[in-house]
């Protein structure tokens, strides 16, 4: 058993860290939270010719040939970086819409009975017709409400737009934690940095056990694909991600609670995430079910 | 990155089970808990099997005796005993992994030769003598005394908490060897013979009524200088060897055993009609969820030891911390399910939820652990 990165699986992460560093720094953040809906085509299409989309598809389709880790690695490092648009839903439309692949074409989808960036997408999966747009609480995804009808007819979610979602959830996750880090070790209050309260400390600490038992049900259900571990990761993503950005949040005080500070957009984003593919009391209840079962 | 086991290590379970499905049937009936004679027999018993069989000391070095197994080899073991219900490491527990490796890694060959074979072969039993009444967490404070009379060590002062003192022949224990150095450089590590005149034992009760642990009152007992393993005041160092052993690998079994509590747990809600309880039934689903998670964390953390072949590092307080908390949330959910019958100590679920209240305490607290992460792990600053 070597249930650990290989040198190509960490060498693809810091591929994939490097590119979002140079084209989606904090100063492209800002940029986009002020442009509204607006998605960076330009960006879209160098993630594409990077092979975010095609990552999994085949070498003699163009793609790099990838497995579920390499995709998972690569929207952790997404999900670090707060990377706007339907990324999950392009993704999964590599290979079979044409321009996907290549970020040519902008794929969107009905998920949760929700659609993200709906006007600015060129195809969208799903019946969206009727659908109507929601003030969405993160700014950096426009979403629409599916009609009535649409919602109704849910079918259901993929798992692996399930397993990619829980990716970015941990890499969201990661990223408010080392935030947290950061500041406690800088800001000071009574002659001390405020990381040495323990009160702090502890806020901390708990962030990174949660982000680390996360990262190994998201790594473990890259490997084996399987619909529980799957279910397993997505309920320990969301729970890491939310609870990491509301940390996250509270070491930073009072600037934790300004536009300016990148912080709520992590757990606006966080938010967003855990509705795609429908709620996940779905996972609840798979994972209750289970118990029943015979196998062990 | 994957999961799969390699040919020689499908090998090696197959070999396990085989031997296990062969002895585990000709197992003398297991002993009453509250007899810890009878217990402690049964526990060496199981030692000498597995001594027998070239299963002992399966992750020590072969140099100290030990078969110099893989991490992953020594998953595979403590996930298939625990399978098949074979009995625990129980009074066997310091001897393998906390006395036993330090002994390995920092005593003399004659030290190796005189403690290391009689705890592979189920003959001796050894305690902690770490925690005093007043050095608990700041474990560095401890002040039992020990001066220095020609070839012996002089030793008075008390220890307690320490688990199976009762019926152990060794003591590991920390004493102060310089009371005028700073607190970390003045300690020393020594085997003591717990029958050494001056020893006095007196069994703690716990909350679950059981004897489990003991305080240790220590009156001029005279201990050889041969027997102090690493250098004098060099204790603290030669202590923190045997600290990182006991985390990592040491809850496999339990992991597994909480898998298939948890599945009772479920059949229990099912047959009594709780199952259509939806906050019941989708507390369970996340336990489902935390458990297989911390498997899968086993494996990660397994994985890296033997990636990088070395101790179990801090990476073992992420894993201890989650776990403890993750049981007691199992033994609360049990008592869920149960009601009323939450409150009959004749059900072994409530035993289980009593004893696990120890997990958040024992071998560092979880504030203790908090610390150790933020501190050692994320470099926030060291407080006092
Ligand atoms: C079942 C069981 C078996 C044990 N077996 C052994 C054994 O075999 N040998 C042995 O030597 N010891 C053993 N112990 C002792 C165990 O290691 C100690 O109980 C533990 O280290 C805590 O010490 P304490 O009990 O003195 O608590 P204290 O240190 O007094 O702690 C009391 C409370 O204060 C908190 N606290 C203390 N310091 C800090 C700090 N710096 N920051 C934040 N919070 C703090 C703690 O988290 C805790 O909540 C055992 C304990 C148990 C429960």
């Amino acid at each position: 058993m070597r249930f650990q990165l290989t040198d190509e699986q960490e060498a693809l992460r810091a591929g994939v860290r490097a590119l979002l560093a140079r084209r989606f720094g904090p100063d492209a953040l800002r940029a986009a939270v002020g442009r509204p809906g607006v998605l960076d085509r330009a960006l879209w299409r160098e993630l594409g010719a990077a092979g975010l989309f095609a990552l999994r598809l085949p070498e003699a389709e163009g793609g790099a040939g990838g497995g579920l880790p390499e995709a998972v690695l690569a929207f952790e490092e997404a999900g670090r970086a707060l990377l706007p648009g339907p990324l999950v839903a392009t993704h999964l439309a590599a290979g079979e819409v044409a321009g996907a692949a290549s970020g040519e074409t902008v794929v969107t989808d009905v998920s949760g009975g929700l659609v993200e960036w709906l006007a600015q997408a060129d195809v969208v999966r799903g019946d969206a017709s009727g659908a109507v747009p929601v003030r969405s609480v993160d700014p950096l995804t426009p979403l629409h409400r599916a009609a009535k009808a649409a919602r109704g007819a849910t079918p259901a979610p993929d798992p692996v737009a399930v397993l990619l979602t829980a990716a970015e959830q941990l890499g969201g996750a990661a990223r408010t934690c080392e935030l947290a880090v950061a500041y406690a070790r800088t800001r000071e209050q009574f002659g001390r940095p405020i990381g040495a309260f323990q009160a702090v400390k502890h806020l901390c600490a708990q962030s990174l056990v949660r982000v680390e038992t996360a990262r190994a049900a998201v790594y473990a259900a890259a490997v084996t694909a399987d619909r529980l571990d799957i279910a397993t990761a997505r309920l320990l993503a969301d729970e890491a991600a939310v609870r990491g950005a509301r940390d996250c949040l509270q070491v930073h005080g009072g600037m934790g609670f300004t536009w300016e500070s990148e912080v709520h957009l992590f757990l606006k984003r966080a938010w967003v995430r855990t509705h795609r593919a429908g709620l996940n009391t779905y996972g609840d209840d798979t994972l209750a079910e289970d118990l029943l079962s015979g196998t062990a | 990155m994957e999961l799969a086991h390699s040919p020689e290590e499908e090998e090696f379970r197959a070999r396990l089970r085989a031997w296990l499905a062969e002895v585990l049937p000709t197992l003398p009936p297991k002993p009453s808990p509250g007899d810890w004679p009878a217990r402690r027999a049964y526990d060496l018993g199981w030692q000498r099997m597995l001594y027998d069989a070239g299963y002992a000391g399966l992750h020590w070095p072969v140099d100290a005796g030990g078969r110099g197994a893989t991490p992953t080899q020594h998953l595979i073991f403590l996930e298939e005993t625990e399978k098949a219900g074979a009995p625990y490491v129980g009074a066997n527990f310091v001897g393998l992994l906390h006395a036993g490796p330090t002994i390995a890694a920092e005593g003399t060959p004659g030290q190796r030769a005189r403690w290391l074979p009689p705890v592979l072969r189920g003959e001796e039993v050894w305690c902690q003598g770490f925690s005093e009444p007043d050095a608990g967490s700041d474990l560095a404070s401890l002040r039992t005394r020990a001066w220095r009379d020609g070839d012996t060590y002089v030793v008075s002062g008390s220890k307690i908490w320490t688990s199976h003192a009762e019926v152990a022949d060794w003591c590991e224990l920390l004493v102060r060897t310089d009371p005028s150095a700073p607190k970390h450089r003045g300690i020393t590590w020594l085997a003591m013979p717990m029958d050494a005149p001056g020893v006095t034992v007196r069994p703690l009760r716990t909350l679950a009524g059981s004897n489990e642990f003991a305080e240790v009152f220590l009156d001029e007992v005279r201990v050889p200088v041969a027997n102090r393993v690493g250098a004098e005041n060099d204790g603290w160092r030669v202590t923190m060897v045997t600290l990182s052993f006991e985390r990592g690998t040491a809850f496999v079994g339990e992991v597994v055993a909480c898998r298939r509590l948890l599945r009772e747990l479920a059949r229990a809600a099912y047959d009594s009609g709780r199952w259509d309880d939806a906050p019941l039934r989708r507390r369970l689903g996340r336990l489902n969820a935390e458990f297989r998670a911390l498997w899968r964390l086993t494996q990660w953390n397994v994985s890296e030891a033997e990636r990088t072949g070395g101790v179990p590092g801090v990476g073992g307080s992420v894993f201890k911390l989650r776990y403890s908390h993750a049981r007691q949330e199992l033994f609360d959910t049990a008592a869920e399910v149960l009601g009323t019958g939450s409150l009959d100590l004749d059900h072994p679920w409530v035993l289980d939820r009593l004893s696990s209240l120890s997990y958040t305490i024992a071998a560092g607290t979880s504030q203790i652990q908090w610390n150790i992460v933020a501190e050692r792990i994320l470099g926030l600053p060291k407080g006092r």
